[in-house]
């Protein structure tokens, strides 16, 4: 399934390719891209996993910029 | 952003005390005391505006990120100072704020100049109910709603007209800038702005469903689909900065060892390194400009599905149109009605109106339209269609046949010459006597021929014309169009097939783009490295289908969409250039030790800073 989220104050790029790397790395996750100029992130994940994998999301999001609040949308 | 600003200045000006304190000592105090003095203003300075930094890099480090650009930061102003290089350690610290600070504004200004570019999505909706008028979101309007649209109003919904006439402004949807007159039952789509009269209006589609949000949806997601050059960022980072920290460590230890020299040197050195071991003008500039660029084709009526396709578009050197509805206008008008002696034009035209008015084929419906009268039906008594050939009607007390050229060879006519014309002729025989003929042709786009030089012009190398027409029609239309390759009497899955043959005989690099309407040939634009779907405005499937939709049916459009890219991609080589040329520049004289560790800083910043500026351009 597919999922987006609006990456709020999202103030570096580089932050934005560990994210989407970092994200990519999640068990569960089977696409992620992050737009740094829109602040939006696609999420792909297996069906069932959802839970597990947003709580993981918002992990890797605070662990690379904490400073950066995932909104779903 | 206005505290961090306010931070950057204190620390700067107390950077500057420190240091004209240290040039012309005021007071006649102890130098040694002086020194003091400088150093607790120096950290004073340098934890003003770097605390957060190096507080990030803590953080950061237990969470187990270490090439982070504030931990890269920190080492080396940290390191500045260890090694007593003070005001290095402070301006560095200071300059590295400064340019975040740039940059930070130039992103935010950058983001708002796009989403402007794009401030089509309706506020609100003017939804009438009895005889009130209640502003609601336009998420709430159900379909069949009846919607008030006021003068200076954007049209919030898509839907069809029930009261009212006004000229509206679909620039935003299409970039056309002349305004457009619409009237009772005409389909009005979300996004264009009523311009003076008040409109009522039927919603046909949801919110969701609507022009508006699909445009918006499909731009703004456009940069999740990355470009190859994106990709080649991304990955080139991973490895440029653990390479770049690498070479410190080496230029910090080896050389010292080797040639036991002065240690503080090549650390000095070192540190440097680190100075320019973020990618941030590169990964930064890069995406900007790709989104600028998209967001300057959206303006003009062109939508870019993601990045890939408008880097992929500037190579495009084969480009293949299918003709109906893409180069010709794919509606059908009589042309000319040529009349034999003993009947008059008129009189062939209706007589030929009245022999078809049983038929729904696209040439009939056109000869009904040409002759424009109501058809009185007790006056056929008669009419039989002869399969592939045409039709054989009594009407009154004659016989009318309309059809080609074999219907009149089995009704054996004399002196019938086959007439030569783009289009279809229907022949026409009263009483078995040939009457006349009727010419029906597709009439080519006005800015076609331009279309086709602007693309031979933007560095397309072959220009190729597909049609399931026959080949006199398809040769006429390429007289006035000079393509370079045409083939005729193609059906749907013949062009996919010249497609596919087009694509194995061209070289890797070269792209080829197919051009349609996107009406019956969605299977051709998936199997084109670039499909481009025309006349997408209100057609689902043609935005459905392609990967750039022009909004508008003018295929010069296409010409424009290869400009818009190639200016993007060449703003994006710039980038790329400029920020590699400058940071292996200052690699390579910091190791040298002819570059200190302020010009490092002024060159990293200074790149990121100029790469989003030029990144701008794109938007133009």
């Amino acid at each position: 399934m597919k999922k987006n989220y609006i990456l709020e104050d999202l103030d570096c790029a580089n932050c934005a390719l560990k994210i989407e790397e970092g994200v990519k790395n999640i068990e569960g996750v089977t696409a992620c891209s992050v737009s740094f100029v829109t602040e939006k992130m696609i999420v792909e994940i297996e069906d069932g996993k959802e839970k597990e994998v947003e709580k993981e999301i918002k992990q890797v999001v605070k662990k690379i910029e904490p400073d950066t609040t995932l909104r779903e949308v | 952003m206005k505290k961090r600003l306010r931070k950057i200045i204190i620390a700067f000006i107390i950077f500057l005390i420190a240091i004209l304190i240290g040039k012309i000592n005021f007071i006649n105090i102890d130098e040694n005391v002086l020194t003091i003095i400088q150093i607790v203003l120096y950290i004073l300075s340098y934890l003003i505006v770097g605390f957060e930094v190096v507080k990030k890099a803590v953080v950061n480090i237990f969470h187990g990120e270490f090439f982070d650009e504030n931990f890269l930061m920190s080492i080396a102003t940290i390191g500045a100072f260890a090694i007593k290089e003070f005001p290095e350690a402070v301006a560095v610290m200071l300059f590295y704020q400064v340019g975040e600070y740039f940059q930070s504004y130039a992103v935010k200004k950058s983001r708002k100049s796009i989403a402007s570019l794009m401030d089509i999505r309706p506020d609100y909706a003017n939804v009438k109910q009895d005889e009130n008028i209640e502003k609601k979101s336009p998420e709430e309007v159900k379909i069949g709603d009846t919607i008030v649209v006021k003068p200076g109003e954007k049209v919030p919904l898509d839907g069809i007209i029930i009261e009212g006439t006004s000229m509206v402004d679909t620039s935003a949807l299409t970039g056309e800038s002349v305004p457009r007159e619409v009237k009772v039952n005409d389909t009005i789509l979300s996004g264009c702005i009523n311009l003076n009269g008040v409109l009522e209006m039927k919603v046909e589609k949801e919110f969701g469903e609507s022009t508006v949000s699909k445009i918006l949806d499909l731009v703004e997601n456009a940069t999740n689909k990355k470009a190859k050059t994106e990709n080649f960022i991304t990955k080139f980072s991973k490895y440029y900065t653990p390479i770049v920290v690498f070479l410190a460590l080496i230029i910090a230890f080896i050389p010292p060892i080797i040639t036991k020299t002065d240690m503080l040197d090549w650390v000095y050195r070192a540190l440097t390194f680190l100075v320019v071991s973020c990618p941030c003008a590169l990964v930064i500039s890069v995406p900007l400009s790709f989104f600028s660029g998209i967001g300057s084709a959206s303006k003009k009526g062109i939508l870019v599905k993601g990045s890939n396709y408008l880097e992929l578009l500037s190579k495009t050197e084969i480009a293949v149109f299918d003709k109906t509805g893409t180069l010709t206008k794919g509606v059908f008008d009589v042309q000319e009605i040529k009349n034999e002696d003993g009947i008059s034009a008129e009189e062939l035209l209706e007589l030929s109106a009245y022999c078809e008015s049983y038929s729904n084929h696209p040439i009939s419906i056109s000869i009904q339209k040409a002759y424009g009268k109501d058809i009185d039906k007790k006056r056929i008594i008669d009419s039989q269609e002869v399969a592939g050939k045409g039709i054989i009607s009594r009407i009154d007390e004659k016989q009318v046949a309309c059809g080609n050229i074999k219907l009149m060879e089995e009704l054996h006519l004399e002196n019938i010459q086959p007439v030569d014309g783009i289009g279809t002729v229907v022949y026409v025989a009263i009483n078995k006597q040939y009457a006349g003929y009727i010419l029906i042709s597709d009439k080519i786009k006005e800015d076609a021929p331009k279309a086709i030089q602007e693309l031979k012009k933007a560095g397309v190398r072959q220009t190729v014309m597909l049609t399931g027409d026959n080949k006199e029609v398809a040769e006429k239309v390429n007289q006035e169009l000079k393509l370079d390759d045409v083939y005729s009497e193609l059906l749907p899955i013949d062009k996919v097939n010249k497609v596919e043959e087009l694509l194995k005989n061209k070289k890797e690099e070269a792209k080829l783009a197919f051009i349609g309407d996107g009406i019956n040939d969605a299977p051709v634009l998936a199997r084109a490295d670039i499909g481009i779907a025309m006349g997408g405005l209100g057609s689902d499937a043609a935005i459905e289908a392609a990967d750039i939709v022009i909004m508008t049916d003018e295929p010069s459009k296409i010409a424009t969409a290869m400009k818009i890219s190639r200016k993007t991609l060449k703003i994006v080589y710039q980038n790329i250039s400029f920020a590699l040329i400058v940071k292996i520049g200052v690699l390579i004289l910091s190791a040298f030790g002819l570059a200190s560790m302020w010009s490092a800083v002024f060159a990293d910043v200074g790149v990121t800073v100029l790469a989003v500026l030029n990144s701008f351009r794109a938007l133009k």
